[in-house]
């Protein structure tokens, strides 16, 4: 299973996401500039934290509209995984992707601590090396993160089970704790904590090791299994 | 040329805690008659007159300037007096 890492101008997330699946999961991956990223040969597409475009206008605005977004919606499209994770979350919002928004966190300020997280369905491609209920520790690190959605949308999110992760002591304001969500078809993951931030004990937590784990067994089970 | 002036509000009901933020420093202030405050954006932009500039302008509101799931646009047209 192959990985693309995609770095934008301001993404500063793209190596510890690299370094986690090539170095701890000895998975095949390549850091790819947003310029001149071809995704046609991937698997996979990783869109790291970081301040893209230094989050002018909207966080994820302007990254959302270049043409590298445009493969990764096509690659989406096949059913093929996408994760964004922080400010890859928000480019997904913004690029229509996933539902909803991500506003300014409650109480204004830039947090970055470990967080602990509930796992709400452990049957997405990322998640199945969890179980349901289970809570699991792993680190936020925005100013951005308070998920937001209307009514209507958390219902469709509720009903079709597209919640993965939400937050045991909700930091930023999220509607309904919200953490992680996948979309309707289940192969893109948005999620503002950093599970490629928790693949050791050494950096305080290794639970977001078993992320990366479910996506390629999960994929081998699934993809290469029916090739 | 025409000046292109694009308001940006977010929609009643999301959070705005920088409004929030002001609304509590107006007070500090002694302006405690503040009720609420919002903050938006707005947008310059100097545009070429075109067949379809209404339209253009609510195209890139819809694609860029604005983000529908949590904000509103409204834009008014002038002419740009520099040109």
């Amino acid at each position: 299973m192959k990985f693309a890492v995609v770095t934008f101008p301001g993404s500063n997330c793209d190596k510890d996401m690299y370094e986690a699946v090539k170095n701890i999961l000895k998975a095949d991956a390549d850091l790819l500039w947003y310029e001149h990223a071809n995704l046609e040969n991937y698997d996979a597409i990783l869109l790291p934290g970081g301040f893209s475009y230094g989050d002018y206008l909207r966080t994820g605005a302007i990254a959302a509209t270049s043409k590298v977004m445009q493969q990764v919606k096509q690659h989406a499209a096949q059913g093929k995984p996408v994760l964004g994770v922080c400010n890859g979350f928000q480019i997904l919002t913004e690029s229509g992707l996933l539902p909803g928004a991500l506003l300014r966190n409650k109480k204004l300020s830039f947090m970055c601590h470990q967080e602990t997280l509930t796992v709400e369905n452990s049957q997405t491609i990322f998640t199945t090396a969890y179980t349901k209920g289970e809570t699991i520790q792993l680190p936020i690190a925005h100013g951005e993160g308070n998920y937001y959605c209307d009514e209507i949308t958390l219902q469709e999110l509720t009903e079709n089970q597209q919640i993965v992760f939400t937050y045991q002591n909700n930091p930023n304001g999220s509607v309904a704790n919200i953490a992680g969500i996948v979309n309707k078809q289940g192969n893109v993951l948005g999620m503002m904590p950093h599970p490629e931030r928790a693949v050791e004990q050494l950096l305080g937590s290794a639970d977001g090791l078993r992320l990366f784990q479910s996506l390629i067994h999960n994929w081998r089970e699934t993809y290469v299994a029916n090739a | 040329m025409k000046k292109v002036m694009v308001h940006i509000t977010l929609k009643a009901g999301v959070l705005d805690p920088q409004g929030k933020a002001i609304q509590r420093s107006l007070h500090a202030l002694g302006y405690t008659e503040v009720e609420e405050a919002r903050v938006g954006k707005m947008i310059e932009l100097q545009m070429e007159e075109g067949p379809q500039l209404e339209t253009r302008i609510t195209e890139m509101c819809d694609k860029l300037l604005a983000n529908p799931v949590i904000e509103n646009y409204q834009f008014t047209i002038e002419e740009d007096v520099r040109s």
